[in-house]
């Protein structure tokens, strides 16, 4: 059914880190160099094309079904958009938050794409996967039969590492059953001291490579407000070329590995070596600071 | 082995019996072996337990005849309140398979005021899954409230997947009540939970605590329960099975008790909701229905007791330990009952008794029968050889040895490969169990009787059952058809013999 040729990769990383502006704007510089592209999103909050589409949201597989009765009363053509340059855009879509099961949205809607062909006639299919893997479903699209390479984004924020961290572990779990293969940690930078070595020393436990550098720029949030990508917003900034390298990297990127994921201890020994967590000492320092201080206050 | 020891093996049925355990446990692999050698044990005289572990978790792929949660509640405990409609929330099998599994008769015009044979269901579709079904289930009430206004409630009976999703029933069945102005009552029992149907059972009888009883203790303080009598008792745990709750009931009113409340069997809303104001509780399915009668003895302060009337010796003990609850009316009462129908009985037995007298019969039942019709079998000359519950608990294996003989074989959820072993081994009469296991014996050329719906006929209970009780078994075991089952070649080798 899914054309081998396909080169099938997904972003993953902790909510709000900018995987979906990361993808899309990588996706925009990837169909610059006209690669075929389809982005699949998997979240229900259905965010992953509207730089590509220029809309708010569109409409998504599992709204459309919902409305119709069942995936079956769908047309592939209704929920597969055509955006910038090209690049195919779906959405799964899935409830709104605090009711039924959004994973199991997301391999109906994988499941639906499938079996109606949209996978043909493709160089790469990107999936765009909520923050936290907290179901089976949400891992459907690192098994078997489907994205071989992952892309983390990550910060040099604590919590953002831990993450990735616990992704990797994720990709580990499906690497051996499925061949899914880490492909990179791409930085989203955070300006957080140290971070391109902090990064580069996590990727390098982790066995893959820090693929690239995004520095922040204000640009990105002004691109995203008109709903475009930079490349398209302001394709001669620092910025576009940013992410063109990316695109580049990963159309160029033959670094896949099986992750060796570290654990808890191993990655706070890190940050404190990075002194991004203070060591023992300080910890306990920082609490008693912390009982003194209200009474202080009273 | 030495001959001395294979007298003993003959002469002692519990060194024997155990002995057959070992070996069929051989077939297992070690896990497997270790695990159900706990279940399985003979009954020593004198011992206040039958040895074996309950209420566990089956051994996968041992092939157990154990039901899930959801039939523990719907199937058993809530289906058979024939006022009520029983929505099978979730997919449309669990509804469609168990659609009038069991034979719960009950008086009145099915799909006007009672829908006992119903099947109800939301029929989940993926987008129920993956949006919430909470909204099809509020739409799915009202409806039905269109569809079926004599009503006089209904209950939510959970299927696996809304636990799974986590919708929230409870919401919907508030809303819901408010909206048609009954009661509603969401139940908790998704099939995944627990080992067999025996929690369902419990959670439904929670469901009646939570979403029943607290409408008594408002109807009670607006003074709308109606007064009670001092001779006001309620029948729980008698599912009726083809009419098992009627041939109780009427003995209890010869004997001059009024029966205000029958659960579930041919039971209502209105009943359970009155239930609280009886002066004794009357269980005869302990398994399924002890957890409420426990909750009212400890809320309200009703005595219960645990009867059995199956077969007439059980039934006058039973019937003189009830009016020994009550005064001396009743008492000479029940005396009087048990005097009227000993013609009847004794006409039975004179008919019947020579025709099964020495037979011996192999049960396997669910969490109360593997105990109680054992009477019924011995009042007709009969012999049990081996007992076991599907999902009884440690409780019941302790009621159990009041019942059996020294040597008695006990298997807890059995496998269906011990049970056969077992039987192609004991070679009893008689097996008495289920549908899963009756063709299997029958064409080993045993007589069966299902002792889980009768075989389609009954009732069973009180002096009247047992008369259907006796001639079915005759019917079973003397059937002509059991000598002309021979295979023709074997006929000729035996004749040749």
């Amino acid at each position: 059914m899914t054309d081998e040729s396909i080169r099938q990769i997904a972003f993953y990383g902790k909510g709000g880190i900018g995987k979906s502006t990361t993808s899309q704007n990588t996706i925009a510089g990837m169909a610059e160099l006209g690669q075929r592209v389809m982005i699949v999103g998997c979240d229900p909050k259905a965010d992953s094309t509207r730089l590509m589409l220029h809309s708010k949201a569109q409409t998504t597989i599992l709204h459309l079904a919902a409305e119709r009765g069942a995936v079956e009363d769908l047309e592939l053509e209704e929920v597969l958009l055509t955006g910038y340059r090209d690049v195919r855009c779906v959405e799964s879509g899935g409830p709104e938050p605090g009711v039924g099961c959004a994973g199991r949205g997301i391999i109906t809607a994988i499941n639906f794409l499938e079996e109606n062909g949209a996978y043909e006639d493709l160089d790469f299919v990107s999936y765009d996967v909520l923050g936290d893997v907290v179901c089976g479903g949400f891992a459907m699209p690192i098994r078997e039969g489907k994205a071989q390479e992952i892309y983390i984004v990550t910060s040099g924020e604590m919590m953002a590492m831990y993450a990735a961290n616990n992704i990797a572990r994720g990709v580990l779990k499906y690497a051996h059953s499925g061949g899914v293969r880490l492909g990179g940690l791409i930085c989203n930078s955070r300006k957080v001291d140290r971070e391109l070595e902090l990064i580069e020393t996590l990727a390098k436990r982790l066995n893959t490579q820090m693929l690239h550098f995004v520095p922040r720029d204000n640009i990105v949030q002004h691109a995203e407000l008109r709903r475009m990508t930079v490349i398209e917003y302001a394709p001669d900034s620092q910025q576009a070329e940013e992410y063109r390298t990316l695109a580049k990297k990963i159309i160029d990127n033959k670094n896949l590995a099986i992750p060796t994921p570290i654990s808890m201890d191993e990655l706070e020994d890190l940050l404190v070596e990075f002194g991004i967590l203070g060591g023992e000492d300080e910890y306990q320092k920082a609490i008693q600071e912390g009982t003194k201080a209200p009474a202080g206050i009273a | 082995m030495t001959p001395p020891e294979l007298a003993a093996l003959e002469e002692n049925p519990v060194v024997a019996k155990k002995e057959l355990i070992k070996e069929v446990l051989e077939a297992y692999p070690d896990k497997a072996k270790k695990k159900r050698e706990k279940h399985l044990n003979v009954y020593e005289e004198g011992k206040s337990d039958c040895g074996v572990k309950s209420n566990i978790k089956s051994v996968p792929g041992s092939m157990t005849t154990r039901g899930c949660a959801y039939a523990g509640s719907k199937g058993v405990v809530w289906g058979p309140i024939k006022d009520m409609i029983h929505i099978s929330h979730g997919p449309v099998g669990c509804g469609y398979y168990s659609w009038s599994g069991r034979r719960n008769y009950y008086i009145g015009t099915t799909g006007i005021d009672t829908f006992g044979t119903m099947q109800f269901t939301s029929d989940f579709q993926e987008r129920d899954i993956v949006f919430g079904g909470d909204k099809k289930l509020a739409k799915l009430i009202t409806e039905l409230e269109e569809l079926f206004p004599l009503n006089r409630g209904v209950s939510i009976q959970s299927e696996c997947p809304i636990g799974l999703i986590g919708d929230d029933i409870e919401a919907v069945a508030k809303k819901s009540a408010k909206e048609i102005g009954k009661t509603v009552v969401p139940v908790r029992c998704e099939g995944f939970r627990g080992v067999s149907q025996s929690l369902g059972h419990h959670i439904a009888n929670d469901a009646v605590r939570d979403w029943v009883f607290p409408q008594y203790d408002k109807e009670k303080k607006a003074g709308n329960i109606p007064d009670s009598t001092p001779y006001d008792v309620a029948i729980i745990g008698d599912y009726n099975i083809g009419g098992d709750a009627w041939s109780s009931r009427i003995l209890l009113e010869e004997i001059g008790l009024r029966v205000v409340a029958q659960w579930s069997g041919d039971g209502t809303l209105h009943e359970m909701i009155n239930t609280p104001s009886v002066k004794l509780n009357l269980v005869h399915c302990y398994r399924s229905m002890n957890y409420i009668s426990r909750h009212m003895e400890e809320t309200y302060g009703i005595p219960w007791l645990e009867y059995n009337f199956f077969g007439p010796t059980k039934i006058a003990e039973s019937l003189r330990e009830i009016a020994s609850k009550f005064d001396e009316t009743i008492q000479a009462k029940a005396e009087e009952v048990i005097a009227k129908y000993e013609a009847q009985t004794k006409e039975v037995i004179e008919k019947y008794r020579p025709r099964l007298e020495g037979k011996t019969v192999a049960l396997m039942v669910g969490g109360l029968r593997p105990r109680h019709v054992v009477p019924a079998f011995y009042d007709l000359g009969m012999r049990l050889i081996g007992t076991g519950y599907e999902f009884g608990h440690n409780d019941d294996y302790k009621r159990t040895t009041h019942y059996v003989e020294d040597g008695t074989l006990i298997y807890d959820d059995v496998s269906a490969f011990e049970f056969e072993e077992f039987i192609k081994e004991l070679k009893p009469d008689l097996v008495a169990s289920g549908i899963k296991e009756k063709y299997v014996f029958q064409k080993m050329a045993l007589p069966f009787r299902q002792m889980h719906s009768w075989d389609y006929s009954g009732p069973y209970h009180g002096y009247d059952g047992f008369a259907i009780f006796a001639r079915d078994m005759d019917l079973a075991l003397n059937s002509p058809t059991w000598s002309l089952i021979g295979a023709p070649w074997k006929k000729a080798e035996e004749a040749t013999a």
